[in-house]
């Protein structure tokens, strides 16, 4: 086994008195995949800053690629590619310059520049934008000229802070498929989200994050089967009768989750389950099986929901 | 497969730091490139006013207004020169401290918000202070035309007498810098835009025009306002100016504080406007 390229042990940042990054600590092998997946607000963003040797820990160790980034900001941050959960382009150079300029910025001379610029408009499929103007893209465009951006300088790691955040389902799939391409080759990914299934897809390996706090660690198909059944039922008796009901409930499946608008019946077997409710004469107005996801995780560890 | 071909950690190390000896040597004049290739895009603009300006200035204030002062007080009345002789190396101080300020306001602001490039450097392995170094060479890379321009117009009108004049250029492009490193002090820390920009513009560089010594000698302006002259750079560009341009007489004390006090303002600017930017962006 290789050693990790990145080893946090009890992280933590403080604002003040609040904990934005509260004690995590994690490893991430070299060319593995590896996920923050938690809500808004949950210290994502700041533990890549962190990671990304831009931001000073307040507390704990922190080790990239073997170095402190305390110490070799610079020399960290020469190994990186980074996406910004906000896109930070120049908004006042053309889509091929924003690359120019930036792997000038790695100490790249302005022909191997041109050449890494030229090959990765390829990859972000963006050539035929090369002249246009930051502006004029769309989000979809700008995010994956961010991504062609983080890789101008061949990074070990790549970091991506909420990579489809505010993009329409076809855009996320156009990126993830450039992400899978990315991790075929053999790029460390660390990645956050608070998409499930952008998890699910492209992590090897996440922990989930809450209020600055590793929730639960392992591969997205464990962390499912550790902490939820196989299937969930999705039964809506009306907002007014959901509590009602569930009472009655109590005892069917392994596990009830009521939420405000739906009751969720955790099991093995969902059709088994909306057999029995349909035998104690209780008729939902809209009813589903469906297979356990890492949403489910999340609700079970913080009684919650990922999403609001 | 990567897994296994993967280097020992102190390879993968060895690598990062290689990596990061020429943008620690070089990352200042990187951002200036990145600055100067965002220019280009209004670069006809620049060239037009960078021309214009020294024109419709000196036109207007050294052909129209100084035959009219000329005609009272006698060709060399003014100081011991013409009226277009003493106004020139002011005019060309004030357009140095124009570009300055245009350059230190909006763009700093911006970097951090409208057009967040200064955190995008600082991803890449650019540090605060070389982002601040970078902008600060832009910033004379457009002063300096600016003032190799303007001489040379003034030339053409005939406003400097000594061949030290040529001198002007430098003293004007320091005075230009110090105006802007004390603005980028501040335009650094700002967060929201409430309309600071104009204000600097209004109540900083409009009255410092006025009252440094720029039309007519600090010694004529009442007692009481004659203070805005000593603490405006301005006005110790100006005066520098002067004794090279065309020979003002005055003490060799005064001639080294026109040098000391900006100087002292830049190396204020300078290190408080890195220290800024270098706190925000360590977030
Ligand atoms: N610069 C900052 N100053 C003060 N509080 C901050 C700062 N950055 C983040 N926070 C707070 O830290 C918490 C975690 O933020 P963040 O890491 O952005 O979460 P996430 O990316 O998971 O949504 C939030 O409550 C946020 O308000
Ligand atoms: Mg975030």
């Amino acid at each position: 086994m290789s050693p990790p390229v990145i080893t946090a042990k009890s992280l933590t940042k403080k604002y003040k008195e609040f904990a934005a990054v509260d004690g995590i600590s994690f490893e991430v092998a070299p060319g593995e995949s590896f996920g923050l997946l938690g809500p808004n607000g949950a210290g994502k963003s700041t533990t890549m800053r962190m990671v990304g040797a831009v931001s000073t820990r307040t507390s704990g160790d922190l080790s990239i690629l073997g170095l402190d980034p305390n110490e070799h900001g610079p020399e960290v941050r020469s190994q990186l590619g980074v996406v910004p959960q906000q896109d930070n382009l120049d908004m006042e150079l053309r889509v091929r310059d924003n690359l120019i300029v930036y792997g000038r910025y790695f100490g790249l001379s302005h022909a191997q520049c041109g050449r890494k610029a030229d090959e990765l408009l390829e990859f972000a499929q963006l050539t035929d934008r090369a002249k246009a103007k930051v502006d004029d893209l769309s989000g979809g465009m700008k995010r994956r000229l961010t991504i062609a951006r983080s890789l101008m300088n061949d990074p070990r790691i790549l970091l991506l802070d909420e990579p489809t955040t505010g993009l329409d389902p076809q855009a996320r799939h156009i990126l993830w498929d450039r992400l899978f391409r990315l991790k075929e080759q053999g790029t460390t990914l660390v990645l956050t989200t608070h998409y499930m299934d952008e998890a699910e897809q492209l992590c090897d390996r996440l922990v989930v994050v809450d209020k600055g706090r590793i929730m639960a660690e392992g591969a997205p198909a464990d962390l499912i089967k550790q902490y939820s059944t196989r299937e969930v039922v999705e039964v809506r008796f009306g907002s007014d009768r959901n509590a009602d009901v569930a009472r009655r409930l109590a005892g069917v499946g392994e596990r009830l989750e009521v939420l405000p608008d739906r009751i969720l019946i955790y099991s093995e077997d969902g059709d088994a389950e909306l057999a029995l409710i349909a035998e104690m004469g209780l008729e939902p107005i809209t009813s589903l099986v469906r297979r356990s996801s890492l949403e489910d995780v999340f609700l079970r560890l913080t009684g919650r929901s990922l999403i609001e | 497969m990567t897994a296994v071909t993967e280097p020992f950690a102190a390879e993968a190390a060895g690598r990062a730091l290689a990596g990061g000896v020429k943008p620690r040597r070089y990352g200042s004049w990187y951002v200036a490139e990145h600055r100067i290739r965002g220019m280009r895009s209004y670069l006809k603009t620049l060239l037009v006013t960078s021309v214009g300006n020294p024109l419709v200035y000196l036109f207007a204030l050294g052909v129209g207004l100084a035959s009219l002062i000329d005609k009272n007080l006698g060709p060399n009345g003014f100081n011991g020169v013409s009226y277009l002789a003493f106004v020139a190396p002011a005019l060309l101080a004030t357009a140095a401290v124009t570009v300055a300020a245009e350059e230190c306001t909006y763009p700093i602001m911006m970097g951090f918000k409208w057009n967040p490039i200064f955190f995008g450097m600082n991803a890449a392995p650019i540090t605060g202070n070389q982002i601040v170094n970078g902008v600060f060479i832009s910033v004379l890379v457009r002063i300096i035309p600016t003032c190799v321009i303007y001489f040379l117009v003034m030339l053409l009108f005939g406003a400097v007498p000594s061949p030290w004049g040529a001198l002007t250029i430098l003293v004007a492009t320091f005075t230009g810098l110090s105006v802007g490193l004390v603005i980028a002090a501040y335009t650094s820390r700002i967060v929201d835009d409430k309309g600071q920009m104009a204000m600097i513009m209004r109540f900083g560089i409009t009255p410092m025009f006025l009252f440094s010594g720029t039309f007519f000698p600090l010694s004529q302006m009442p007692i009481f306002l004659q203070w805005i002259g000593w603490i405006s750079p301005l006005w110790h560009g100006t005066q520098l100016g002067r004794v090279l341009s065309y020979g003002a007489v005055e003490p060799a004390w005064l001639s080294a504080l026109h040098v000391l006090y900006p100087a002292a303002l830049c190396v204020w600017g300078w290190t408080t406007t890195q220290r800024v930017v270098t706190r925000r962006l360590n977030k």
